[in-house]
């Protein structure tokens, strides 16, 4: 059996804030991005609590022993601390044992995906058991910025195993696409990421394309072959795009585009989007899935779904999760992500 | 031994930030897992551990044990005068749960609307931060609870 997904969990806050309430406090439009509204994390809860939960889901959804796990890789850029590893407090958190590799990883958006790749490594080299690869952010965006109106929190846990009766969806096959294209970054000790505005899509779409054509060359599929695509999605419209330009149907992309109903999760944009697929899926479908960081760099990765997603499924699907919510006004917002600089 | 809140909170009084993370470390399994004890001899679980069967005495014999994640509230309240270091919290829920295995815990009770925080309430634990004692020191992370029902 080639190594794949044997499980996966998300994890969304259940704070919601809409577009419309920062576009009325700021007196300017967010010029039709393709978002509604975004997830905001409690002020109790950060990247780390996210990834938590968001693993604790998987754990208990696809009955996996948290004692097999080996390898915890925890994508995000907004670890919560500089130095002392997120990945060790996940690990305690769900009671794995000592013996699992760890690290921190940090590439904007794509460092969840990039922990998914570093699993499927290890797995191949049967250096693992399970490997769990978390993208988990809650992201940070400087009040009246353009990036304010789609930063969001939410978290992707997916577990990379390869036994036959566990493996829910094979990965085929996965490359990267990496350049140094500064599109987006934070300096040390600065507070809010800094971008270059219309210069981001110009990113975007050089890495997205270009990695989904490398792994169109490299294993001679055709766009057209594939059941569903999920692309990083800062917005609503870039993924819709993205797939135009490659020749897939709107309609493939659909089931996971989930930005427009909780916002850019950032390291978990992708790996929700790929859930919110694997939800649905039927056995033996293929799915393309392309996540982007700035930087810059995407991880392009061929699924296919195996017979055992009939049975292995998360018990709350994200669409159905999702809609647990409790709206905030702005105020709140600014108070939970700790923006109120007097206190 | 006190309640486990009570012990977050005497954490965050402590002088030197440096000298808590030690001592927040050793009771890391009863907070990030809910880890207490059971006593092999009259069958009844402890949280958090106990040192010794309360009920046995020498006779016991206790176990480390996982308590169940999920129970059901016995006594709840409003915290509108928070301790220190829970200022920007409040107010928020304060609950008494009594787990499956009817070990009890003192926990805070976080997204849940005010109508179902009620007693016999199903709750889940979850994952959260407790508190930080200023932006240097280490995070404190811990359970809290969630109505579910």
């Amino acid at each position: 059996m080639t190594a794949g997904i044997v499980g996966y969990g998300i994890y969304v806050p259940k704070l919601r804030i809409k577009v419309s309430e920062i576009e009325r406090v700021w007196q300017k439009s967010s010029g039709g991005i393709g978002v509604n509204e975004k997830a905001v994390a409690s002020i109790d809860e950060d990247a780390c609590t996210l990834a938590v939960e968001a693993a604790r889901r998987g754990i208990e959804d696809f009955s996996i022993d948290p004692k097999r796990i080996n390898a915890i890789y925890v994508g995000s850029e907004s670890h919560p601390y500089a130095v002392n590893p997120t990945s060790s407090i996940v690990g305690d958190a769900l009671g794995t044992t000592n013996k699992y590799y760890a690290v921190d990883m940090e590439f904007a958006c794509k460092a969840g995906t990039a922990g998914m790749q570093v699993c499927y490594a290890l797995k191949k080299a049967r250096m693992i058991d399970i490997g769990l690869a978390i993208g988990s952010d809650t992201a940070q965006s400087k009040p009246n910025d353009a990036l304010e109106f789609t930063a969001a929190s939410g978290a992707a846990a997916f577990f990379i195993g390869d036994k036959k009766d566990e493996v829910i969806a094979e990965i085929e096959s996965t490359c990267s696409y990496t350049s140094d294209m500064p599109d987006f970054w934070r300096r040390p000790k600065a507070e809010f990421p800094e971008h270059t505005g219309r210069f981001t899509a110009e990113a975007y779409f050089k890495h997205v394309i270009g990695a989904a054509k490398m792994i169109l060359e490299e294993t001679g599929y055709r766009a057209d072959e594939f059941d569903y695509a999920v692309f990083h999605q800062p917005n609503g419209k870039f993924p819709l795009k993205a797939a135009s330009i490659l020749g897939i149907e709107t309609k493939k992309v659909e089931q996971g585009l989930i930005t427009p109903l909780i916002g850019n999760t950032y390291s978990g944009s992708t790996m929700i989007g790929l859930a919110s697929i694997l939800d649905i899926a039927k056995p033996k479908q293929k799915i393309l899935a392309v996540s982007y960081g700035s930087g810059a760099g995407s991880d392009a990765f061929i699924i296919n779904t195996t017979d055992n997603i009939s049975d292995r499924r998360a018990k709350v699907p994200v669409l159905e999760m999702i809609k647990e919510k409790e709206y905030i006004d702005y105020a709140l917002y600014l108070r939970h992500r700790r923006k109120i600089k007097s206190l | 031994m006190q309640q486990p809140l009570l012990l977050f909170i005497g954490d965050l009084r402590g002088d030197s930030m440096h000298n808590i993370a030690p001592l927040n470390w050793r009771k890391f399994p009863e907070r990030y897992l809910l880890k207490g004890n059971y006593c092999e001899v009259c069958k009844q679980a402890f949280f958090p551990p106990r040192p010794i069967c309360p009920n046995c005495r020498r006779k016991g014999k206790l176990i480390q044990m996982e308590m169940p994640r999920q129970g059901k509230i016995l006594s709840y309240t409003k915290v509108h005068v928070p301790p220190e270091g829970f200022k920007n919290e409040a107010p928020y829920y304060l609950a008494v749960i009594e787990l499956e295995n009817k070990a009890k815990v003192l926990s805070q009770i976080v997204d849940s609307e005010q109508e179902k925080i009620k007693i016999g309430a199903k709750v889940k634990k979850v994952f959260r931060q407790i508190g930080e004692p200023d932006k240097y020191g280490t995070i404190t992370y811990g359970y809290k609870f969630k109505v579910i029902q």
